[in-house]
């Protein structure tokens, strides 16, 4: 991994060098203790008792753990909501990020229905380029889906350094696609070799319970949970493997919620399914019994999509499906908004604004949930807030990874510090911390962003505008190496026969053959991706490593008849 | 229990008849007693029944009685691609009753758009020439269309229907949205009626098949292909999330492949009220046969769900239906000659769907489940006829041997057997798709309205001697636990007092439209005129009820009442 483009000109400070002597590095495979040298931004040297040049600042890390910056792959710092924006943009967002132990984020472009998605990449990049403290990349949301847009994707891809896109099976009329659309997005996602991220939830039974809800007279916080229970969230992710199955395209659920949706996940996983599941900090630290809170702000604070579940051991199970890689990666879906914010939907909770904060609290709330209590060691600690996401988004090991030539993106981590997470203290703009109270072993002492140090003595050291965009190449190989196996033993064929020479029904009615007509009536959208789709190397998933390998579908498929071979038509009777 | 719905035709229903010598069979238990008969009604059961001279007696030494076979799917008229199937009506019920099924429930499926009581007619009217038993009709939905409601309502109230399908497949024909769905099911609660769903999921079905005609594969075997079972699946799910929502019955018409039982036998075990009927097709048959050589013979296999090309289904299948976790049987009888089935010989989309059955059924499900020892002769009952009457209303005029149910009797014959073939069968159609199928167990006597149509292996039917049954709403069996949870099921709000922090202000005009409440207008025109009707806090929601959550404290915060005008503390920021 070289090209380390994507530098921009606003003076930064990368000629720092730096020495962290004796610690206990921290990578997903292994730990070891050793001195590291890093030097304009990148690790020059990892050994014992390395000799360096004087007057370079030194850390001693007295062994304590040093680990590989987190990476946040979801984060909506200024994201735009019906004439809001989130309260947290990119400066006060990576700022707490950076303060919480991440160095980089992935932030969710989401372009209005009808603006085309490189105007609101591009728009993203200038408000990223200006603001962000920490390196960023960027997924695109697609919004809406059109024949024109393939070509939107494709240069986004080879030319903006976006392999992911994500698209919402919720918000109907609003971003929801259907099914065929999901199955096209796919297609073309595979064929790019980029990531199809979805928001899992089934937009249609959601409007539907709103509605109803809403006509019950229920207008606070506790309608938002009540009108999108789990199951809809489990149905979502189960279509979404569905259609990602048959089209043989890499799956990532962002924001799992519930138990059911990260039990769809792992079985998909156990048939073979190349899908990956993001719990995000809310999630993993807290539930949605505070749905029900008295106290109408407390209450909606915690307003996302999917709700949090109501039922309180949620947390608890998903950071065990975490610890044991039934679910990958984690994220923040860090999108906040102010009290006066959330207070436009004081009488309808349709019109909350959603999302939650969580950049700053991740590291800590999975160091307590799981390395504190005995799920997980540091090294999958490592592999879940950090490298599992470099490897799906194709940032290994540039990031992800403590090595020479990685970035000198480092958190010295301290095990057994305890804090109090509170508004009082967080680095947010918002009123609410929805952790508020909640009590963490587990903190970064020393953060390092580009070789500098950032975080040091409980003291923020952040230059607005220093991060970096970083591009991702398409084809990720921990992604993509299962997928083009698959795709190349998917070939199908059909049954060598002669041709049927027995009666033909004559249809008389002919308003009444519809189903032709129709199915040719969707082909012209057809006509026009088939020259840039290869439809050959097209993934019909029943191949590759299934379940089902044993039944005799592809065995006979297989059998390749003598060519020009007459087969017996038609034994009548 | 009235016994409405007789007609005009001339009938023979003053025969007397006793059976004697028989054990009778019902779901619950098994017994050795006479029966006897009249006026196509069971008038006495009992141990050596002394009857009056002249009435005529069948010997059932050996064998045993059961309630004839009720097949609750089957097409015998329902178009497809613009043809008629090839059994109508009396072909249809004649193959039946030499099976040993005494009532079917046809599909009539009105042309998208039509009227849903327009086609009930014409159904009817065909029927009750041609249909030599007794039938009930489901009615399919195929076009969402305004004024929906109210013909559901109407038929459900005066016509004497209680089930109604909804495809999730055939994309741009039938197929409806889920938004659709939810509220049918929402309609459907409230008039006592049951879903049916034909569950596949149409949109990546087309997809599916666009990739397989490009890829040059035309024949039957693209049919399969394009119908992977995961579609199938996939379609369930959804299916049972939505009517969980909608805390309405759901019955899954077609189960096809071992996945999509597995989702119905988990939703029983979640709590759901759910059915799944298998056909004899998945019973009997698999997929691999759409990979033969022989077109006409691979052709006549095509239908949706396909048969699994897994042959390990038809086994598991056999034992879901035996443990309980699928319910019932039916045929889904809808059968197309070869030259029919050879409009789509250079594309499988066009081959018109449907495998033959009603004949085989009964036989079917002995020979693979009782012969095997999967279940015994009372399951067997429960799951060709006690069950489905019970779920569609129609128990225990049919679906029980008792005094004053309807007189259609089976003697069968558990211990011989009988090959299946299309040289014997007594269907209209060139293949018969279990040709060449040994099975054990088969009727002797079948007797349908009192009278002997099946004796001596003779076929003695009279067309247009089958009567429509009609069937009221809110089953019991299914609707039970419906309107307990209906009851327990009101969502309650958190009182508070007002929120009188301060409030953003929205700038952009545009934007700040409410997102979802406004944006269904017209995909629901049907929903408005039943608004009044439909009473919202009766409505269920079903994350009540006995499921598995219910330890959860959602609920326990919602049941906290307020002292009346109550003000709590709202806005502490921080």
């Amino acid at each position: 991994m070289s090209g380390y483009q994507g530098k921009k000109n606003i003076p930064r400070i990368t000629s720092d060098r730096l020495l962290i002597k004796g610690a206990k590095i921290v990578n997903d495979d292994q730990s070891f203790h050793a001195d590291i040298y890093m030097e304009d931004g990148v690790i020059k040297q990892i050994g014992e008792n390395l000799i360096v040049p004087g007057g370079v600042k030194t850390i001693d890390a007295h062994g304590r753990m040093l680990i590989p910056g987190g990476i946040d792959v979801h984060t909506r710092f200024q994201m735009p909501d019906r004439g809001m924006t989130a309260a947290d943009d990119f400066y006060q967002g990576t700022r707490a990020a950076l303060a919480g132990g991440t160095t980089m984020i992935i932030d969710h472009v989401v372009p209005e229905p009808g603006v085309s998605l490189i105007a609101a990449f591009n728009q993203w990049r200038e408000w990223a380029d200006h603001k962000s403290c920490c390196d960023y990349s960027l997924h695109v949301d697609i919004t809406e889906w059109h024949k024109g847009m393939q070509e939107e994707l494709e240069a986004l891809v080879k030319d903006h350094g976006v392999n992911s896109f994500l698209v919402y099976l919720a918000y109907k009329d609003i971003f929801q696609l259907n099914d065929s659309q999901m199955y096209e997005v796919f297609s073309v996602i595979r064929d790019l070799g980029a990531i199809a991220q979805v928001h899992a939830e089934n937009g249609d039974i959601i409007a539907e319970e709103q509605k109803r809800i809403l006509g019950l007279g229920i207008t606070g916080p506790e309608g938002h949970v009540l009108s999108r229970p789990e199951e809809v969230e489990a149905e979502a992710v189960n279509r979404a493997v569905t259609v990602a199955n048959q089209t043989n395209c890499p799956l990532y659920i962002t924001k799992v919620m519930s138990k059911s949706a990260a039990d769809v996940i792992a079985q998909a996983r156990k048939k073979g399914t190349v899908v990956y599941g993001e719990p995000i900090s809310a999630s993993l630290g807290t539930d949605g019994t505070h749905y029900w809170s008295k106290n109408w702000a407390k209450a909606a604070a915690y307003i996302t999509s999917p709700p949090l579940s109501p039922d309180p051991t949620t947390p608890d199970y998903l950071n065990s499906l975490l610890a044991c890689g039934d679910l990958q990666v984690t994220g923040s879906a860090h999108c906040t908004f102010s009290t006066s914010q959330r207070a436009v939907g004081k009488d309808n909770f349709t019109l909350i604004p959603e999302g939650t904060n969580g950049t700053e609290e991740r590291m800590s709330i999975i160091w307590d949930k799981c390395v504190v209590t005995g799920k997980m060691d540091e090294n999958q600690f490592v592999a879940v807030t950090s490298t599992n996401a470099a490897k799906i988004f194709n940032l290994y090991p540039r990031k992800g990874r403590i090595a020479v030539g990685s970035d000198a993106d480092l958190v010295l981590w301290d095990p057994d510090t305890t804090k109090i997470i509170s508004a009082k203290s967080h680095h947010l703009a918002v009123e609410y911390n929805i952790f508020e109270g909640v009590e963490v072993r587990g903190a970064p002492l020393v953060v390092i962003s580009q070789g500098k140090i950032v975080l040091e003595d409980a003291n923020l050291h952040t230059t607005e505008g220093s991060g970096r965009y970083i591009s991702r190449k398409p084809f990720p190989d921990y992604v993509y190496k299962r997928i083009k196996a698959r795709s190349r033993l998917a070939e199908l064929r059909g049954v060598p026969r002669g041709l049927y020479d027995g009666p033909v029904c004559e249809v008389t009615v002919t308003p009444k053959v519809m189903t032709p007509v129709t199915s040719s009536k969707t082909s012209p959208v057809k006509h026009t991706p088939q020259p840039v789709r290869n439809l050959h190397q097209s993934g019909f998933s029943l191949s590759g490593a299934q379940i089902d390998d044993n039944i005799p579908r592809r065995t006979t498929q297989r059998i390749v008849a003598p060519p020009g071979g007459r087969a017996n038509i038609t034994s009548l009777g | 229990m009235s016994f409405q719905g007789k007609k005009n035709n001339p009938r023979v229903t003053s025969d007397k008849l006793i059976i004697k010598g028989g054990k009778i069979v019902n779901d619950d238990q098994s017994f050795y007693a006479d029966i006897y008969i009249e006026d196509g009604t069971i008038k006495q059961i009992g141990e050596n029944l002394i009857v009056p001279t002249g009435v005529k007696t069948v010997d059932a030494y050996g064998h045993i009685v059961i309630p004839g076979g009720i097949d609750v799917n089957t097409c015998l008229q329902a178009p497809h691609l613009g043809m008629t199937p090839a059994d109508d009506f009396y072909h249809g019920t004649r193959a039946a009753l030499a099976g040993g099924t005494t009532m079917i429930i046809d599909h009539a499926v009105p042309e998208p758009g039509a009227s849903l009581l327009a086609a009930y007619d014409q159904w009817r009217d065909t029927a009750d020439k041609r249909s030599c038993c007794d039938y009930s009709l489901h009615l399919d939905i195929t076009r969402w269309h305004d004024g929906l409601f109210e013909e559901l309502e109407h038929l459900v109230k005066d016509k004497g229907v209680n089930s109604f399908l909804i495809f999730m497949a055939y994309k741009d024909k039938y197929q409806s949205s889920d938004t659709q769905i939810y509220e049918m099911f929402s309609a459907m609660r409230e008039l006592g009626a049951i879903a049916l769903v034909h569950a596949e999921n149409g949109d990546i079905i087309e997809e599916e098949q666009k990739k397989l005609l490009d890829l040059g594969i035309t024949g039957p075997e693209g049919h399969v292909l394009s119908h992977p079972e995961e579609v199938e699946t996939e379609a369930v799910y959804r299916a049972v999330t939505i009517a969980k929502q909608a805390n309405c019955p759901l019955y899954i018409t077609k189960v096809m492949s071992k996945p999509a039982a597995d989702v119905i036998a988990k939703a029983r075990k979640k709590g759901m009220v759910i059915y799944g009927e298998s056909i004899a097709a998945g019973l009997g048959a698999d997929g691999s046969h759409y990979w033969s050589k022989d077109w006409a013979k691979a052709a006549a296999f095509v239908m949706s769900p396909p048969l699994s090309p897994d042959t390990s289904t038809p086994e598991y299948l056999s034992s879901l239906l035996s443990c309980g976790d699928l319910q019932l049987t039916a045929s889904a009888h809808c059968t197309f000659s070869t030259a029919q089935k050879a409009v789509g010989k250079d594309n499988f989309t066009l081959i018109p769907e449907g495998t033959n059955g009603i004949e085989e059924r009964m036989s079917i499900v002995w020979d693979k489940a009782v012969a095997t020892g999967k279940m015994d002769e009372n399951d067997f009952v429960s799951v060709t006829s006690t069950n489905a009457a019970k779920i569609f209303n129609l128990y225990p005029r049919k679906g029980r041997i008792a005094v004053g149910s309807d007189a259609d009797i089976v003697i069968w014959n558990t211990k011989e057997t009988k090959i299946f073939s299309a040289k014997s069968h007594n269907l209209t159609v060139e293949v018969n798709i279990f040709e060449g199928m040994e099975c054990r167990g088969f009727p002797v006597v079948v007797i349908s309205q009192g009278r002997i149509v099946l004796e001596d292996g003779k076929l003695n039917v009279t067309e247009g001697s089958g009567r429509f049954i009609p069937r009221k709403a809110f089953p019991d069996f299914v609707f039970k636990r419906i309107k307990a949870r209906g009851r327990m099921a009101d969502a309650r709000g958190v009182p508070r007092g007002n929120y009188d922090g301060p409030v953003h202000d929205v700038i952009s005009m545009t934007k700040s439209v409410p997102a979802t409440p406004t944006t269904r207008g017209p995909s629901c025109p049907g929903k408005t005129p039943l608004g009044p009707a439909r009473n919202l806090h009766q409505s269920g929601f079903t994350l009540s009820g006995t499921q598995m959550d219910d330890h959860i404290p959602r609920r326990t915060s919602q049941k906290i009442v307020a002292p009346p005008g109550g003000r709590s503390n709202i806005t502490s920021l921080s």
